[in-house]
């Protein structure tokens, strides 16, 4: 019975990886709703951990992943120009909750950034939040859990994980 | 030149206006053996903040100029800093991050040990010499020195090393001006963010307080200052930049972004502009109008010597750095926050933080990118012409923040150190 959901959850966050892949970022950043989060915590944390009182790496609301996105595409955007080759790939997806508006679903990722003859990668969970909306389906929360002990030798997110 | 006479790293000649740093002082091994040599293991290494263990029974791992460190509260309350290793054979005997425990217990054979480092327990212990115990072989190893500076913690891996506060010297001015922030004192925020810089760990106490290259490095943050209407009243960068001996040098100066303690943007709303006119109020009160108005509006980008910087921009963040490899450092991120403050206070802390600062910031990583990019210029640094830093702005003109004395402070007390110990292990 939620085999057909979990393919079209898929299908929604494959097109979702290519965008980043492709760096068509105004099309993602189309994807998230008004009131989104865009999230990765410090690796140290608890995976539930509150940005509010916690340090995080990023802790976005609409507002702030809008300006990473303006940012993203300038050309004073020094750790992203040249633009890194990325890669994004996700699986394991499990649907966690389901009602009638709102999908919470975990998947996990491998994140491939290349620049400058090195290949960094980002691995971790991703916990989405996605609504149904009459425009489609919409992201109200993404967080990027890293299965890492800190950035290293990654050293930044500059990308979209 | 005399062929043995070492070849020189840092070149100072005052008359001529001239400073320079060879660029070999960024790439070659030999230079970073004598770093650690005459400079991390004769400095005092910040550890890290009693806030951090802030119960009896506390402790957390730390690594500190390649040592693998425990830092303890222990059950009277004392803090201690002891060398990650069993006293039997080895093993570490705290395999967990952080935590709280009555006893660290080695897994290896079972010696068992309080949070002051004494032996508590060893299986067998009727097996050894009468010596055993009195001579303390069953206690965990103390770090040689561990000091507290108002709740910052450092070792120092030299038993025969001055005091930490003679060490601090000057620099202690401007700690307290980061520390007098609130009278419930200072506290470390949950969350550390640890990264890694493919680039010489110079590199990044001379980017730490860089006054100027904000204008081009960070053109794409100021652009969203802008942007989000985060700016306050328009207030230009404008400062000084001061050499504090030792090594130590801040550059202190105004700036047109909001700053929790305390200077107010229109992002925050009139409840915010209560919240800060408060904090600003009680800062009058304890300190005076003059070093208030200090704390609230001036920025400080402070180095204390070699490797612990203190920024109190936007945000307070603490950071040290170690080099791994001669262009590869770990790095070390914390917020700190006064340890009583509303909700609200925090949120907008941590989201400056994370605006400016850190991996994930509209800054840091260009800054990154900055430094890589020095290094990969240094796979040149032994051509002719091209081995040399201008470090030399400024020289011999009235301070000013966006000048270069703060990086001459530090270079001349690194040479200072670094060069005997470089010549002896080249001659040898
Ligand atoms: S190495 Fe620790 S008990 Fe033997
Ligand atoms: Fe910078």
């Amino acid at each position: 019975m939620t085999l057909p959901l979990r393919l079209e959850m898929e299908d929604f966050l494959f097109e979702e990886a290519a965008l980043l892949d492709n760096w068509k970022l105004d099309q993602w950043l189309a994807l998230f709703t008004p009131d989104a989060e865009y999230q990765v915590p410090s690796t140290d944390l608890a995976k539930d951990a509150d940005p509010h009182d916690s340090l995080f790496y990023i802790a976005d609301d609409f507002e702030r992943l809008e300006q990473r996105v303006l940012r993203l595409k300038k050309r004073t955007m020094w750790s992203e120009q040249p633009r890194s080759k990325t890669r994004h790939l996700l699986s394991n997806v499990r649907i966690l909750e389901n009602d009638d508006a709102d999908i919470h679903l975990e998947a996990g990722f491998a994140v491939y950034r290349t620049k400058w003859g090195h290949t960094d990668l980002y691995v971790g969970a991703y916990d989405y939040l996605l609504r149904r909306t009459p425009e489609g389906m919409r992201i109200r929360r993404k967080r990027s859990v890293l299965d890492l002990d800190g950035l290293r030798p990654q050293g930044r997110v500059s990308i979209l994980l | 030149m005399n062929a043995m006479e070492p070849r020189p790293l840092v070149v100072e000649d005052g008359p001529r206006a001239l400073f320079q740093v060879a660029r070999r002082a960024f790439t070659d091994d030999e230079v970073m053996s004598a770093e650690y040599d005459a400079v991390f293991n004769r400095c005092w290494l910040y550890l890290g903040h009693e806030s951090e263990v802030p119960k009896n029974g506390d402790f957390l791992r730390r690594m500190v100029a390649k040592r693998n460190l425990v830092f303890t509260r222990d059950q009277s309350g004392t803090l201690n800093a002891f060398f990650n290793t069993c006293p039997h054979r080895g093993a570490e005997v705290c395999r967990e991050a952080k935590g709280n425990t009555k006893t660290f217990v080695c897994f290896y054979h079972g010696w068992a040990f309080g949070t002051d480092g004494k032996a508590k327990m060893i299986p067998g212990g009727d097996r050894y010499g009468a010596d055993f115990k009195e001579q303390g072989r069953g206690n965990l190893v103390s770090v040689p020195r561990f000091d507290n500076y108002r709740g910052l913690c450092f070792v120092n891996f030299d038993p025969e090393a001055g005091s930490l506060v003679d060490y601090l010297g000057n620099a202690r001015e401007y700690l307290d001006l980061v520390i007098d922030q609130s009278d419930a004192g200072m506290t470390i925020v949950k969350g550390m963010q640890e990264y890694a810089i493919r680039a010489n760990w110079k590199l990044l106490v001379e980017n730490s307080n860089d006054g100027y290259h904000a204008a081009t490095t960070h053109a794409t943050y100021l652009d969203y200052l802008g942007n989000t209407h985060a700016k306050g009243e328009e207030v230009a960068l404008s400062g000084v930049g001061r050499d504090l001996g030792n090594g130590h040098a801040v550059v202190e100066y105004s700036s047109p972004w909001g700053r929790p303690v305390a200077r107010w943007i229109p992002k925050w709303g009139e409840e915010g502009k209560k919240e800060l006119d408060a904090i600003r109020a009680r800062l009058e009160e304890l300190h005076g109008r003059e070093k208030a108005e200090r704390i609230a509006f001036k920025n400080r980008n402070l180095l204390i010597f070699p490797n612990l910087v203190v920024n109190d921009i936007m945000a307070v963040t603490f950071r040290t750095f170690y080099p791994v490899a001669p262009d590869y450092m770990n790095v070390n991120g914390w917020a700190l926050a006064p340890a009583r403050e509303s909700e609200w206070a925090r949120q907008y802390r941590l989201d400056n933080f994370l605006e400016f600062l850190g991996p994930g910031g509209f800054a840091t990583p260009d800054d990154v990118e900055a430094l890589e990019s020095c290094q990969a210029g240094y796979q040149n640094s032994h051509e002719s012409g091209a081995e040399w830093n201008d470090i030399s702005k400024g020289m011999g003109l009235d301070p000013s923040y966006d000048d270069e004395i703060q990086m001459r402070a530090f270079w001349k007390e690194w040479n200072r150190r670094v060069a005997p110990t470089l010549a002896a292990e080249e001659t040898r």
